[in-house]
């Protein structure tokens, strides 16, 4: 039986969520992605399966996905309008949820310049927002965008990502309002390192109203090498690291830099969890899967009692 | 037909730059933009030269390639054919190397670049700046519509005139991509004049 509806009914009762974040192999050996999948259970409400992140060429998301729910690990599904046209966009959506994957996060994607192969057509027939909407008229009212009428309608969680910290500054909140409306009904975001920062744009997001209507989760991760910090520093579009981040990494031996990469993680973890509005926390840590449960447990977030899933139970401790 | 005799636009070759849309400056400002949109507000006159446009080919092609130069030495214009400036503060989103139609994406540099073209702004934050600056800001919270590929290369202001673009954009409540046809358009913010 597929796992559904864990993450729908935690941000539901109003509980602290947590999703973390999977890339499928490249490759079309699934014990990879099955193996990382298992550090997780218990400890996360869902995972993310990314989509040929950073226009890099892995197993699609629908089949990670897939894998994952087989597996008893709830899915979120992330789908990106870099590789598909619309066509293809509503049939990859219908497909996931006639075989079970509960949860998608729709988002532009990365331009494959920052990919494996720069000379593919960067697609982009719908922007993320017209995505959202075309996934929830798919929902609430059966029909494709073309106004054609669908047998069997989606009953998907829809998500999508923000960054709080991009330009142009004041406009990030208002950005989201407008996914908001047009169906996320949650939303993960960029890496906050900058707390600050994020807490300022969680202000502007309870002046609209917005965390009552799509529930955020701060999008939280640990830097745990120097090289790690120059390339998030540098090489990684509309992230945003302060000086004290930087600081404290790169002032302790280096021997001890993931450890306290993973330390600034879980501190960032509980400053975010008591921000008002803040519905939870999603957990970046590519190559470093295996670390999450450790990082959520620094953070005072205990596993989950596994027997419960996928149904909601297990309360977290506080 | 090559009418583009006004400086480089996005459209343009150059070597080692590759193809993808890049974000063009507009040349006309804001203010002298939404004055221009005034004087383009479809009438019974425009009607009229939008059918007669219509029916004689030559003076069709003749009429876009006008549009054409106009544009993309204004605006970067990539001939669409459903123009949105009106309502992105005259900062066109085909320019955006993912041609995003809804607001920025989340790579913006700190300093308001683009992420695929460092060198350029993004499209984004200029159309914000402009639209600010004219207190058009609510304007870019309209949901567009995803854009229709069979109408490329034609001519948006024909279309325009004619009343075939009433539904390019819509309130971005209920904003199911195929539903609102219907939806009331936000009191003078309708597709305005392709200035």
């Amino acid at each position: 039986m597929t796992a559904g509806g864990r993450l729908r009914a935690r941000l539901g009762s109003g509980a602290f969520a947590v999703t973390a974040e999977i890339s499928p192999p490249r490759g079309a050996e699934p014990g990879a992605l099955l193996r990382t999948a298992e550090h997780l259970r218990g400890w996360v409400d869902a995972v993310n399966i990314t989509d040929n992140t950073s226009a890099h060429v892995r197993m699609a998301s629908w089949a990670g996905s897939l894998l994952a729910a087989q597996a008893g690990i709830e899915p979120v599904m992330q789908l990106t309008c870099r590789d598909r046209n619309r066509l293809a966009l509503q049939s990859d959506l219908l497909a996931a949820w006639a075989v079970g994957i509960p949860n998608v996060l729709l988002m532009t994607g990365d331009h494959p310049k920052f990919g494996d192969d720069p000379g593919a057509v960067p697609v982009f027939d719908l922007d993320s927002v017209q995505l959202l909407g075309a996934a929830r008229t798919m929902r609430e009212e059966g029909r494709l965008i073309s106004g054609r009428t669908l047998t069997g309608r989606p009953g998907w969680l829809i998500g999508a990502v923000e960054n709080p910290f991009a330009p142009p500054a004041g406009f990030r909140a208002a950005r989201l309002a407008k996914k908001a409306a047009a169906g996320a009904e949650f939303a993960q975001t960029q890496f906050v390192f900058d707390v600050t920062g994020f807490g300022r744009w969680m202000a502007a997001v309870r002046d609209l109203g917005l965390d009552q209507r799509c529930r955020i989760l701060a999008g939280v991760g640990a830097v745990r090498s120097l090289r790690a910090l120059d390339h998030l520093r540098t090489g990684v579009p509309g992230l945003y690291i302060p000086d004290e981040v930087e600081r404290r990494l790169r002032g302790v031996p280096a021997g001890r830099v993931a450890d306290e990469g993973t330390r600034i993680c879980a501190e960032i973890i509980e400053q975010v969890r008591v921000i008002p509005g803040v519905s939870g926390v999603h957990v970046m840590a590519p190559g470093y899967e295996h670390g999450i449960p450790g990082i959520l447990e620094r953070a005072g977030l205990a596993r989950q009692d596994p027997a419960a899933a996928p149904a909601l139970g297990g309360q977290r401790a506080h | 037909m090559s009418a583009r005799t006004a400086p480089s636009s996005s459209a343009d070759p150059a070597p080692g730059r590759p193809a993808w849309p890049r974000p063009v400056r507009p040349r006309l400002p804001g203010w002298l933009a939404y004055r221009l949109q005034r004087v383009l507000a479809p009438g019974r006159a425009y009607r009229w030269l939008a059918g007669a446009l219509t029916r004689s080919p030559p003076a069709y092609r003749a009429f876009t390639a006008t549009e054409r130069a106009a544009k993309g030495g204004a605006f970067g214009c990539r001939m669409c054919g459903q123009c949105t400036l009106p309502v992105t503060g005259y900062a066109c989103p085909e320019t955006c190397p993912k041609k995003l139609r809804n607001g920025p994406c989340g790579g913006v540099g700190a300093d308001g670049s683009c992420e695929v073209f460092p060198d350029s702004r993004c499209v984004w934050v200029v159309a914000h700046e402009r639209a600010q600056r004219e207190g058009r800001v609510a304007d870019l919270l309209l949901f567009q519509r995803p854009v229709d590929h069979r109408r490329a290369g034609h001519s948006a202001w024909v279309s325009y005139w004619a009343g075939d673009d009433a539904d390019l954009w819509v309130p971005a409540t209920g904003t199911g991509a195929a539903s609102g046809r219907d939806a009331a358009r936000p009191s003078g913010a309708g597709p305005g004049g392709r200035a």
